[in-house]
This record gives C-alpha cells, structure tokens and sequence, in this order.
C-alpha cells in the first residue's frame, strides 16, 4: 500500500492495530506522543508517528508483521531510561512499547534463574529473588526505573561489573521477536545451547536485530556481608596507582569507584556523604563475599591504599555509613546536575594505566571549549563517565558541548579504548563510531544486520554509521559542515 | 613465536578465489570435536605469541596458537588464571581452539565460559580480511558483540588470529572435599550449596562420591570446609585437572561419549545408564547404548540439548536447531564466509 502523507499512514495504521490491541493502547495525538518524545538522552528529541503498547508476545508478532508488510520503521521501547537516544523515535516509524511486559513469570530458585518479560524493572528482579536469598547482579545506576529488556538491548553495567560482569556475563536465554513477527528462542535450559552465541549477538544489539519479549537470568546468592573503604588522595595520579596497586595485590573488588574533585563536591554538597571535599580524587573499594574473607580483604585493601599514598582512608563502621559513601557515588549525576543548568554524561572505557593522561586531557578541554567538567569512573573497569556542564539556554553552548564530548570519546579510542562502555552508541555516539571501526568492520555490522532484517526496519539509523555518513563525518571534521538527520533538533 | 598472519590471509585469499575448502586447526587436541571435516588444513598452531600480559590491567592478548599452557604458566607467575578453566585435552590446545571450541572447565557455573572472558579478537574472515573487534578493555558495546561470537563458533565464521581476554586473580586457598553420598543425595547437596554464597568452583558426582572444590581466601575456605565436612582430598588439583581434560577412568570407559547440557535439577534421564555429573548436575558425561535420537528427545524434553562428544557413528554431532534458528545461523556464517570455505559441516 502507499500513501500520500504521513497522517494517512498514521491513520492506516492505527486502524490496523486497533484491531489487534486494546483501542486505548494505540497513540495518535501529539499529546500522548509527547512522552515518548526522547529517551534518557533528552538533548535529542522526536515525535514518533504513532506509539502503540502491545500486551503479550501474539500482540507484539501482529504488529511485527503489519509494519513488515507495509515497510514501516519500528522502534523498540523499555523504560527510555537510555542515555544514547537509542529509543529515540522516527517521525515516520513506529515507537513500541514494552511497558506493559511487566510480569516477573518465574523465579527458579535451584536453577538460580529468573524468567521475566522485558519491561520488568532491573531491580525489581533482585527484589522478588531476595526471598531466595538470591539477586542479579549487574546494577545500572538507573536500576530502579530501567527495564531489563533495555538492559539487554544494551548490555548495561553498572559499579559491580569488574566482578560479576555486563548484562551479556548474566542471561542465561531470550525469547526474541524476528523482524517478520516469528518467534526465536535462544538459549535453553542449560549453560549452553548448540550453534552460534546469539545471547552473546543479541546482548547489546540495540534493537536493531529483533525485539525481546522474554528474558532469562541468572541469578547469584546474595553475599553474606559487604565492606566498602573510602581514600582520599592529593592527586588524581595516585589515586591510579591505587586502583593498580589492589589488583596486583590479588584481590577482585565488588565495586572500585573514583570520583574527581569537581564531581566529589557536587556529591558532598548535595548528599553529605562525609567526603573530604579537599581531595584531589576519592576512591571507594567495596568487598564482599563471606564474614572471614570480607574481614581479610578490607585490611589488605586499607593497608595498599595508605601504601599507595592515600591521605586519609575510612572503613564504613556500620551498613549505614556504607550506605551513606554509596549514596553520594550514586547520587553524583544529580548532584552535578545541581550546579549546572545542563550536563552531558560520556561513557568511554580506557586501559586503566591512561587514565591520568586522558583525566589531563580533559582538563585541558575544558579550558579550551570553556566548559567545566566532572568526573566519576567505574575504576575497576577503566569505565569513565565524564560529565560535561553546561547551559542548553547559551547560544552554541550545546554544540560546544558535542564537540567536546566527541572528543573525549576520540581520546579514549586513541589510547585503545573505546567510546562507550555501557550506555551503548545509540544516536548520540554513531559518529565516533567511525572513528572506532574501519569500514570494512562497519560493512560486516551492516550484513549481519541485513541476516536478520534485510529491509532495516529495526531502528534504522542507530548504533552503526552508514560508509556514507563516515565520510562525510570526517568532512565533517573540517569544515563543520550541515549534519544528516536534519530532522533532529540539535539546539 | 611468530606472526604468520599474512600467509594466512593469502591461504584464505585462495581457497575464496578457489572455492575449496580449509579445516582450521590449532594444536589439534579437540579434532574429535564436531562433524568430520574433509580439508585441507588452515594451520594456527605457528602463529603463536603471548602480545601483551598486564597484570594490573588483568587483560592478556595472545596470537591464536599460543599452547594454554604457556598462557597459563604466564598468568600463574602473576597469581592469575583464566576463569573459564578450558580442557587441554591431550596437551596441545592453543588458545584459538579453546575460544573457537567454547568449552568451559569444572569452573564453568561460577567463573563463566570462554565467552565471558572475550574481550577483544581479531579474525580472518572468509574472504581474507583481517578484521578487529572489541578491545582490551572490560566495558565495550561499540558495535556488534562479534568477539563473543566468535567463542563457541568452531570456526564455522572465521579463523581467529589474535584474542584478548579478561584474567581474574588466582584464588590463595583451594581445597577439595569428597562426601560419600548417594547420586539423589548429591543433587540435592550441590542444588543447596549452590544457593548460598560459598566459595564453589567445582561441583561433580562420580562413583557415589560428591567432589566439591573451594577457591578463595585461606580463612573462608577453611571455614566451609568444616561446615561442609567430608574427607579431604589431598591430591586437589590433579583431580579437576584430570576431569576437564577427560583423563579420569571414568572417560576410558569406551564410545560414544555423551554431552548433556541441561538444567541442574533435571531428574535422571533414562539414557543416563553411565554417567559423570559436573557443574552441579548441569553437565552430564554420559555413556549409553541408546540411539541418538533417543537420548536427544530426552534432553530435549528437559530444555537442554545433547552432544556427541566422541566416537561418532554417523549422524550430526550437535542436537538439531529448529528450522527459523537453522536459518538464521545460516545466513549468519554466508555474510561472514560467503563461500562456505572455513570448517564446511563441521557445526553449521
């Protein structure tokens, strides 16, 4: 079928999905559109043509194969939590929504799995498990709103990940729904299934191979006791040899986190979390495991901070003071958030031993687009988020800002990093992206997309450049010249 | 050690340009492993090295036909190992095989598989490209996760030439405890020890005994050996060593030499008539005089599925894909090898 405008394709499909799905859960006017104008990454924003928010998997399969036939976009929505515009709508696609996948289905205790749906939030999982003593591990800061279909589509972390890994180290299966509506089960029972890893293809895969409608997870006992110890240091350099030094001493902590000056104080302002707010960098190191082994490893990871020049190191003496280190580690987008108008989260992973190099880097960045930043980073992992302030009310401060960001995410591919770690490329990063592959790694992306949707139905134009796009992106570079997408508001 | 990669590619630019097909090899130790291939051998064996070992970064990247051994040997100089535990089998196996094959060792429930630990590779593929994936770091969702891919892929996407992968610090303490039980019994006890945070990194039933290995701090395993009991087992190591390279009498016993992958709690399945529980009763060595399309319906039955590990007869040595998954898996391997050249048969 073809059609003349938009609305007539709105209106077409509307009428067609009203006969799948209940009539309210079909959304047409602007101002039910509204909210799902962007995701986390509000900087970016869209009016889908149409939201509707299927109710099981037949539902989901019906409209799969509506919008096949008429070769209409569709992208897959969790809790728009993600901060790389990856549920950003199209204007002439589908937006749909998993929200109302919210049933945790079973939790299997001797198995240690859980199977959910995928609009079921992260932490909502540990909750149900806890009565089994049981939880799931990766721990995204916005695991109390964020989806577990989301997490999937972008294999999110969290602060324990150095120990307990990605999303992708904790599936165990998925229920996937092919671009034509046809339902792939992957993973089975077991630790493994025959054939290729598509768990491990699946994970991160940003919705462009398929839509999750069920997710498997495996879950972990909880620890019986966990310690965390905070360090102050004079300077950012020694505060990473810290960070090396407790890994050449053997021990693999829960969570290893550092917090730079700017981004310490916006914490201690905002949550009194207790950090000296006179550091140059404060690292916090969390064990745990079992009584004896938490109690051996807390000393063994105070003595190498004070050895690696720490001017002063606290052991939380009781679960609240734990909890009041974590609560301003936790709290530091917001806090930052509270000195400044806007901020822009990055999210590049380096080799650890750079960081000092890009941590200079930055600063000197800052200086010369004229814009403050803060940082935190998942030490542990060489996961660093820098957050860059500034006022989306300036004239050209946003694009400053992007340039900024972009190249600090150069910085890390330049040392061997990479330029996200767990927020995933979404829109925002797809140019970098180009600055991360060659082509010809670009040009497979794209045949293993077309394996498993030839027509690029699935959130087209994310997570992976077109060679086009890379060209002109590196003209880019030179005369700043018009971008595509010029249907994306960049204000 | 060398870098061959370059007769490498033009090996593969041939057999493309050709049309023929290549059987990728590293030390040869899991030949047994999969459908029989006819061809001419793509050897990796020679393109070995260890690239780089930073222990405070707990990344090590390697050529393909660097020996386990070697690479083990490294990590041990640093109190480090590899978490996955793979089989080297009769001694031979080189790294590239281990992530190709994809299988874990007794560690394998608590430590993860092969895949968990790829973070980074760099692969031929069918037309001879040299291509990069991932890095060496611990957080990357750059692009399509094509590294963990590649694990487990047996060569039928590409040959791997180089990996990096994540390494763990080496437990202090590792102690391992024999209980005398019943195979019921065992089930029972692994499915409870599982649920609490112990230090477990083997659990594995043989011959009415209940094996379980401790890894962690001298003062927590100690600790759970005296809540645990039993006897225990002084020679430790060469015992987990001797079940993941198949070494124990159990594995002598004679062909076909069953894989079951399956959920722990699975019951006895009637084609379990000899059989070696490990990962706490998810994977089960098995010996059975039943057909395959017997023993595959009753781990099918289970949500699992079977392998012919050794002693083919015929037949596929993998459970059957359902036809939409098949396909899939199809398509997949012709973007990576359009002419079907690497390991044809051999999984896809």
């Amino acid at each position: 079928m073809s059609f003349e405008n938009l609305e007539q394709l709105r209106d077409h499909l509307a009428g067609r999905f009203r006969q799948i799905v209940d009539t309210d859960y079909v959304l047409t006017r602007e101002e039910e559109l509204r909210p799902y104008e962007c995701d986390g990454l509000s900087a970016y924003r869209h009016l889908p043509l149409i939201v509707v928010l299927p109710a099981d998997i037949a539902e989901v399969s019906a409209i799969l194969q509506i919008c096949h036939r008429e070769d209409v976009a569709v992208v897959a929505r969790g809790a728009g939590t993600g901060l790389s515009g990856g549920a950003l709508p199209l204007e002439n696609g589908v937006l749909l929504s998993l929200a109302r996948f919210n049933r945790i289905l079973e939790i299997d205790a001797d198995n240690l799995v859980a199977r959910v749906q995928p609009g079921v939030r992260n932490l909502a999982i540990s909750e149900a498990a806890k009565p089994y003593g049981l939880y799931y591990a990766p721990d995204p800061s916005s695991q109390i709103a964020c989806s577990i279909g989301g997490n999937v589509a972008e294999n999110a972390g969290g602060v324990h990940c150095l120990k307990y890994g990605l999303t992708v180290n904790n599936l165990q299966a998925l229920q996937i729904l092919t671009v034509e509506g046809e339902l792939l089960r992957i993973g089975g029972s077991g630790l493994d299934s025959p054939g290729l890893d598509l768990l491990a293809l699946m994970t991160g895969s940003e919705g462009m191979l398929g839509i999750v409608v069920e997710v498997t997870v495996k879950l972990l006992p909880i620890p019986q006791r966990a310690q965390v110890a905070m360090a102050a240091f004079d300077c950012v350099e020694k505060a990473g040899q810290a960070v090396a030094d407790i890994i050449a001493e053997g021990i693999l902590p829960a969570g290893l986190e550092m917090m730079d000056n700017p981004s310490l104080r916006a914490a201690e302002d905002f949550v009194h979390a207790g950090y000296p707010t006179d550091a140059a960098a404060i690292l916090l190191c969390e064990v745990d495991g079992d009584n004896e082994e938490v109690s051996e490893e807390i000393a063994r990871v105070r003595q190498r901070l004070l050895d690696s020049g720490a001017s002063e190191v606290r052991t939380a003496a009781d679960d609240e003071e734990r909890a009041r280190f974590w609560a301003g580690r936790k709290a530091a987008f917001p806090a930052v958030g509270r000195i400044s108008p806007d901020y822009y989260c990055m999210d590049g992973t380096i080799p650890r031993k750079h960081l000092p190099r890009v941590l200079r880097e930055i600063a000197a960045m800052s200086e010369k687009y004229q814009l403050r930043a803060a940082n935190v980073f998942h030490a542990g992992d060489g996961n660093l988020h820098p957050l860059i302030l500034y006022n989306s009310n300036e004239p050209g401060e946003l694009e400053r800002t992007e340039e900024f960001g972009g190249k600090i995410l150069e910085l890390c591919v330049e040392v061997g990093g990479t330029i996200t770690g767990e927020h995933g490329v979404g829109l925002e990063k797809i140019d970098q992206m180009c600055a991360q592959f060659p082509p010809a790694e670009l040009k497979l992306f794209h045949a293993l997309k077309a394996a498993f949707d030839p027509k690029g139905l699935l959130n087209p134009g994310k997570a992976i450049p077109t060679l086009n796009r890379c060209a002109e992106f590196g003209a880019m570079h030179v005369k700043a010249g018009d971008l595509r997408f010029p249907h994306l508001e960049r204000f | 050690m060398s870098d061959i990669s370059t007769d490498l590619q033009q090996q593969v630019q041939t057999a493309h340009a050709e049309h023929t097909a290549l059987r990728i090899q590293g030390g040869n130790s899991k030949h047994f492993y999969g459908n029989p291939v006819d061809a001419e051998p793509l050897s990796l064996g020679p393109h070995s090295g260890i690239l780089s070992h930073e222990p405070t970064e707990l990344v090590l990247t390697a050529r393909a036909g660097t020996p386990l051994g070697e690479i083990e040997s490294t990590l041990a100089r640093h109190g480090q190992m590899l978490s996955f535990e793979p089989p080297h089998f009769d001694g031979t196996a080189t790294l590239g095989g281990a992530i190709a094959a994809g299988l874990g060792g007794p560690r394998r429930p608590w430590g993860g598989a092969p895949r968990d630990s790829v973070l980074g590779v760099k692969v031929l593929d069918g037309q001879g490209q040299i291509l990069s994936f991932g890095g060496q770091v611990m957080k990357n969702v750059a692009g399509y996760d094509v590294s963990r891919l590649m694990a487990g892929s047996l060569g039928a996407l590409g040959a791997i030439l180089e990996v990096s992968l994540k390494v763990l610090p080496a437990p202090a303490k590792t102690r391992t405890l024999g209980l005398q039980m019943s195979r019921a019994g065992a089930l029972r006890e692994m499915r409870e020890l599982s649920r609490k945070p112990i230090p477990l990194s083997g659990a594995c039933y043989l011959d009415d005994h209940l094996y379980l290995r401790l890894s962690g701090s001298h003062a927590s395993v100690n600790a759970w050996k005296q809540k645990i009991g039993g006897e225990e087992i002084a020679e430790n190591s060469t015992f987990w060593q001797r079940l993941r390279d198949h070494q124990l009498d159990f594995f002598q016993t004679g062909e076909p030499l069953w894989r079951l992958s399956l959920a722990a709690t699975s019951p006895r399945l009637a084609c379990e008539q000899q059989s070696l529980l490990d990962w706490a009763g998810a994977q089960r060595w098995v010996f059975s005089d039943q057909d395959a399309i017997s023993v595959r319906e009753q781990v099918a039955e289970q949500g699992g599925h079977a392998t012919l590990f050794r002693g083919h007869t015929g037949g596929d040595a993998f459970q059957a894909m359902d036809p939409l998954m098949l396909a899939l898996q199809r398509r997949l391997k012709a973007r990576f090898d359009p002419h079907g050249i690497f390991n044809p048969g051999r999984m896809l």
